[in-house]
């Protein structure tokens, strides 16, 4: 169910279990203005409710009876009984609905022309509700005929399904025609239907048409959950200390029951977590109108983009940052982007974009917001900083335009020249500031003259429970966060892993790159004592952003789940810690921050940052071109290659055991018949000795291509080249000095196959063509996908760079699904991507990375960008299925 | 020993004279100076505990302890108070008060009985005190033999000043 209308049937039916109570009491005691007063606002509140979501004939009643209540409240009328019973009456209808609505997510068919009459006549003074409100009982009887006759198969030919399988054809059906007759309720037992077969007292129907939905979800205040979390954090922290005390006790009668108490605090843990886990989409969810109101207002064309709706963050630290993000974006909104005749003069698009972004990193949320508008206006923040006395002219001047900016989250700080309604009344991102770091979150600002400003904020999840290795330093033990630890090298003097200094600052050759260590026994001045061997020592290799270097530490012990505390007020400049918990032995432990580590580590740091993000950029691009490629031989001398990652085995048999079927060469291969292919037809496939075969797998089918020889595996940078391409080849290249044929695996494959993609990529039995864009800057790669992708139904177009792929895009070409490579010389395929979002059509094209490193950030970053999937070069299975799933998905989409 | 330091004749009769609670206060012995404590502001008071260093912490911070799963952060001070380190053959005790939601723990030599002290006895803090001891304390009580100074525990824990006195020094 829509959670939208979820969340309306909870609270309407809270309120119509209050507005019961309130209308009875209201008949002992019709002179109180502010029970009439608080009943209309509730009556409103359903009306405005239902409008809202598209109830029309809940809207007419509620606001039927919102007229005679109005009535009422401006003393027109005497809430008497005949009143009372009118309203009571109209309460009832809206529980009816309400209860169809529930089961169906869609209001019965039917009329309420008479009740709605009746409480008209009744409000413009009319006598006719005498006679009706003797009639009253009968009424719902009427108003429940349509729903109780319901659940006979219609002329759609349903017949009764459960509900819950009910509820997703009725969703499909609702947004396809809103006049449509509702899905037949599921039995006749369905609420309304026993009201209807009886007549009876009015409790009893109050009592059917108790909510199931309302019944299901109950409001929890946050103190509760916030409190329960600390006790399962404690109690976390208990069992912990048990399975310590258990581990050193051998055969003990508790092992037993400890191991269900700690299957059962997991479990409550997890359930505890979750229920204060929410997606951050809720705090944004007003977003859309606000832009919408702000660009009338403004006279501004706003478009607002938000990515990472899903990503989940604790609902207190939701609620906190829910105003400072609502200020930001506004400010976006109001002071970042120009009018559109001022884009329009300063060479922009006319409709200016605030883009909202939401992601996980490191144990952090980040949510970035951004414009692309026309940056901060630094001359005026400096003359209202001088102005208002922050600093004198003579520092002003001395000031980076960045450290100008800063001043923007002062107190009574606006720079706009004009007071609007929404903003620039100056009080706000001093607000903002210490909001966010209230919950310990920074918020930074970015911009650029003329292109924009971006607040990037990042807050800590402080309750959250982690995974942590515990490290031992100099006797003193830390805790780092495991998320940002990349992998553990033990290093020892006069072996192959060995620290070495230059100008005294440690490094490690870490498979050929130079790793800059730090020493956390110097970094936090643990003072003289090593007490351990320095000629050993452990290395925690971290990341941190692009930033990859060694933490050295003495001894390395467990991992451990930790409940992260916030260290106390009078620490907390300390930015080595991002916080400290207690261990399973009881003991006090600080938890390291890398963040903290990395910038600590002297100023060297951000240039050594810079340095190694470039230097990683430097290896991407020769990574990517250089492949493990199998070289063999196969008719002829030229060698020929294969890269190796399209091959599933490499398999060696006897001639003898090749057969023949429909003249065809076969082999029994694992307990099935493997077609076997030559690399050309003159090949001559021998009756004797050994043969070497190469098999290339996809699902359940085997290929085997007959080959001469192995000669080699190799890693290469290959460069294709692709004059007298017959079929078959990819091309050729130069592999070990040699003039290499490059094979074309999906030209084999078709062989042994025909139907190799065809058949399993047309699930629905139909074939489509469906554009493709394959953008890529290798030609290999092109050469070896285009084929593929061809085979599996799409029509594919290329482009080798990301601006070709662009233009195209741009200049009006469709395509139903892109698929882009990262790493390309000039416009990457993160910018790539990121550009194409911003092309309205290609907003909801799905886009899949292709890319030779499938880091978690490079993953990460991608999704960030926009990429609908992220594929690892080569996995040509895992790209025809992501594509099957995205196209698949596509046409359920189309289909609605 | 604390009835050493208070006679308990002197005891009664300042709670018979009725003082309300807000002038009860905890005492405690740093380096043979009798300290008080509102005892209002007082959590815990526990016997040595086994505390975690926090590298880089101001001096006067001497580290983390666990206090049935709440972290305290020890305040040691002496240090505060510019006095030499207690003896390593002491063991020192550590009264928990509770600043702003945290918990620390002053580390102390002794901790002795909850006195109620009469206004009468109260005296700001005279001239001649220690820069470093009028910053964190609130006046002294005159008891018999005796003179009690007041921890201001907002002040003895804002080492932000202080910390410009201890370089100094």
């Amino acid at each position: 169910m829509d959670d939208l209308l979820r969340d309306f049937l909870t609270e309407t039916n809270e309120n119509l279990g209050t507005l019961d109570t309130e209308i009875v009491k209201l008949e002992q005691n019709p002179n109180d203005p502010g029970l009439v007063g608080s009943i209309f606002r509730i009556m409103h509140t359903i009306k405005g409710t239902c409008g809202f979501l598209g109830l029309p004939r809940l809207e007419k009643v509620a606001h039927a009876g919102e007229n005679l209540l109005d009535q009422i409240r401006d003393g027109k009328l005497i809430p008497n009984e005949q009143a009372v019973t009118l309203i009571l009456e109209s309460l009832d209808r809206i529980k009816s609905l309400l209860s169809v609505l529930e089961q169906t997510e869609a209001e019965p068919e039917g009329e309420d022309a008479d009740l709605i009459q009746r409480l008209n006549d009744y409000a413009s003074g009319k006598t006719a509700a005498a006679p009706a409100a003797t009639a009253a009982p009968s009424v719902p009887l009427q108003a429940l005929a349509p729903t109780a006759a319901e659940p006979e198969p219609d002329e759609h030919g349903f017949v009764p399904v459960p509900a819950h399988k009910t509820a997703a054809v009725a969703d499909a059906l609702a947004s396809q025609k809103p006049a449509a007759p509702p899905v037949p309720a599921p039995q006749p037992a369905a609420p309304p239907a026993p009201a209807a077969a009886k007549p009876a007292p009015k409790e009893a129907r109050g009592e059917v048409a108790e909510s199931a939905v309302a019944a299901s979800s109950i409001r929890v205040n946050v103190d509760v959950l916030e409190n329960l979390m600390t006790m399962v954090s404690e109690l976390v922290l208990t069992r912990n200390q048990l399975l310590q005390i258990l581990r050193s006790q051998k055969d003990s009668e508790f092992s037993g029951p400890l191991q269900r108490l700690n299957h059962v605090t997991s479990e409550l843990q997890e359930g505890v977590m979750k229920t204060r886990m929410q997606p951050i989409g809720n705090a944004w969810s007003k977003l859309p109108r606000l832009i919408r109101d702000l660009s009338h207002e403004l006279g501004k064309k706003i478009d607002l983009q938000m990515h990472g709706q899903d990503t989940e963050l604790d609902r207190q630290v939701l609620e906190l940052i829910k105003d400072p993000l609502t200020h930001l974006v506004r400010n976006c909104a109001d002071h970042g982007l120009e009018r559109p005749e001022e884009r329009r003069a300063a060479g922009k698009p006319e409709t200016g974009r605030v883009n909202l972004n939401a992601f996980h990193e490191g144990g952090h949320i980040i949510i970035e917001i951004s414009d692309d508008g026309r940056g901060l206006n630094i001359d005026k923040i400096k003359q209202k900083a001088i102005q208002n006395g922050v600093c004198s002219e003579a520092e002003a001047a001395g000031l980076s335009d960045q450290q100008v900016a800063q001043f923007i989250f002062k107190a009574g700080f606006s720079t706009a020249a004009v007071v609007t309604s929404v903003s620039g009344r100056g009080v706000g991102m001093d607000v903002v500031r210490t909001n966010i770091e209230k919950i310990g979150g920074t918020v930074e600002l970015k911009f650029q003259r003329g292109k924009g400003t971006s607040f990037v904020i990042k807050i800590p999840l402080t309750l959250a429970i982690v995974s942590a290795l515990v490290v031992e330093c100099s006797g003193e033990r830390f805790a780092i966060p495991q998320i940002s630890v990349l992998e553990l090298v033990r290093a020892t003097s006069g072996s192959e892993t060995t620290i070495e200094r230059v100008n005294d600052s440690p490094f490690l050759r870490l498979r050929n790159r130079l790793l800059p260590l730090v020493s956390l026994h110097d970094l936090l001045r643990l003072g003289e004592d090593r007490g351990v061997d320095a000629s050993e020592s452990f290395i925690v290799v971290t990341q941190v952003g692009t930033y990859t270097f060694g933490i050295m530490v003495d001894r390395v012990f467990d991992t451990e789940e930790i409940v992260v505390k916030p260290v106390a007020p009078i620490l907390r400049d300390i930015s080595m810690f991002s916080g400290n918990t207690i261990l399973g032995d009881g003991s006090v432990i600080m938890i390291l921050d890398p963040n903290g580590i990395a910038a600590a580590s002297g100023e060297s740091a951000s240039m050594g940052e810079q340095a190694a993000a470039a230097h990683a950029d430097e290896r991407t691009r020769t990574e990517s071109q250089r492949i493990a490629l199998l070289v063999f031989r196969a008719g002829g001398q030229a060698p020929k290659a294969v890269p190796l990652s399209l091959i599933a085995r490499l398999e060696e048999t006897d001639a003898g055991t090749i057969e023949f079927s429909d003249g065809k060469p076969v082999l029994q291969y694992r307990g099935k018949l493997m077609p076997l292919v030559t690399i050309d037809p003159s090949y001559a496939i021998r009756s004797e000795g050994r043969q070497s075969i190469l098999v290339f797998a996809d699902r359940n089918r085997n290929m085997g291509l007959l080959v001469d020889e192995i000669v080699d595996i190799v890693e290469e940078r290959l460069e294709v080249e692709m004059n007298n391409v017959r079929p078959g080849m990819v091309g050729s290249a130069i592999i070990s000095g040699k003039a290499t044929d490059v094979i074309d695996t999906a030209h084999y494959l078709s062989l042994a196959f025909g139907d190799w993609f065809g058949k399993s990529d047309s699930p629905f039995g139909q074939s489509h063509s469906r554009r493709l864009l394959l953008v890529d800057d290798s030609p290999f790669f092109r050469n070896l996908l285009q084929p593929i992708l061809s085979v599996a139904g799409y029509e594919v177009t290329t482009a080798d760079t990301g601006t070709q792929a662009l233009s195209m895009c741009e200049a009006g070409r469709e395509f139903d699904i892109v698929v882009s490579d990262i790493e390309m010389p000039g416009m990457s395929g993160f910018e790539f991507a990121e550009a194409l979002r911003r092309i309205e059509r290609f907003r909801e094209t799905p886009i899949l990375a292709l890319s030779s490193h499938t880091h978690p950030q490079d993953i990460e970053r991608a999704r960030r960008v926009g990429f609908t999937d992220f594929i690892p070069k080569l996995d040509r299975e895992g790209l025809l299925a992501s594509l099957n799933e995205l196209s698949a998905g596509a046409r359920v989409a189309a289909a609605q | 020993m604390s009835n050493a330091l208070v006679p308990a004749e002197q005891t009664g009769a300042v709670k018979a004279a009725g003082a309300d609670i807000a002038n009860d206060f905890v005492t405690m012995m740093v380096a043979d100076q009798l300290f008080g404590i509102p005892v209002l502001t007082v959590q815990d008071v526990l016997g040595p505990q086994r505390i975690t260093r926090v590298p880089l912490a101001p001096p006067e911070v001497a580290g983390a302890l666990n206090l049935r799963g709440r972290i305290v952060t020890a305040f040691d001070v002496r240090r505060r108070l510019g006095l030499p380190k207690r003896d390593a053959d002491k063991p020192g005790m550590n009264v928990v008060v509770d600043f702003k939601g945290e918990l620390y723990a002053l580390m102390v030599d002794n901790v002795g009985e909850v006195l109620s002290l009469s206004a009468d006895s109260y005296e700001r803090n005279p001239n001649t005190l220690d820069p470093r001891w009028r910053e964190v304390s609130g006046g002294i009580y005159r008891l018999k033999g005796k003179l009690l100074v007041v921890l201001e525990v907002s002040r003895l824990l804002n080492i932000k000043r202080g910390a410009g006195a201890a370089e100094a020094a």
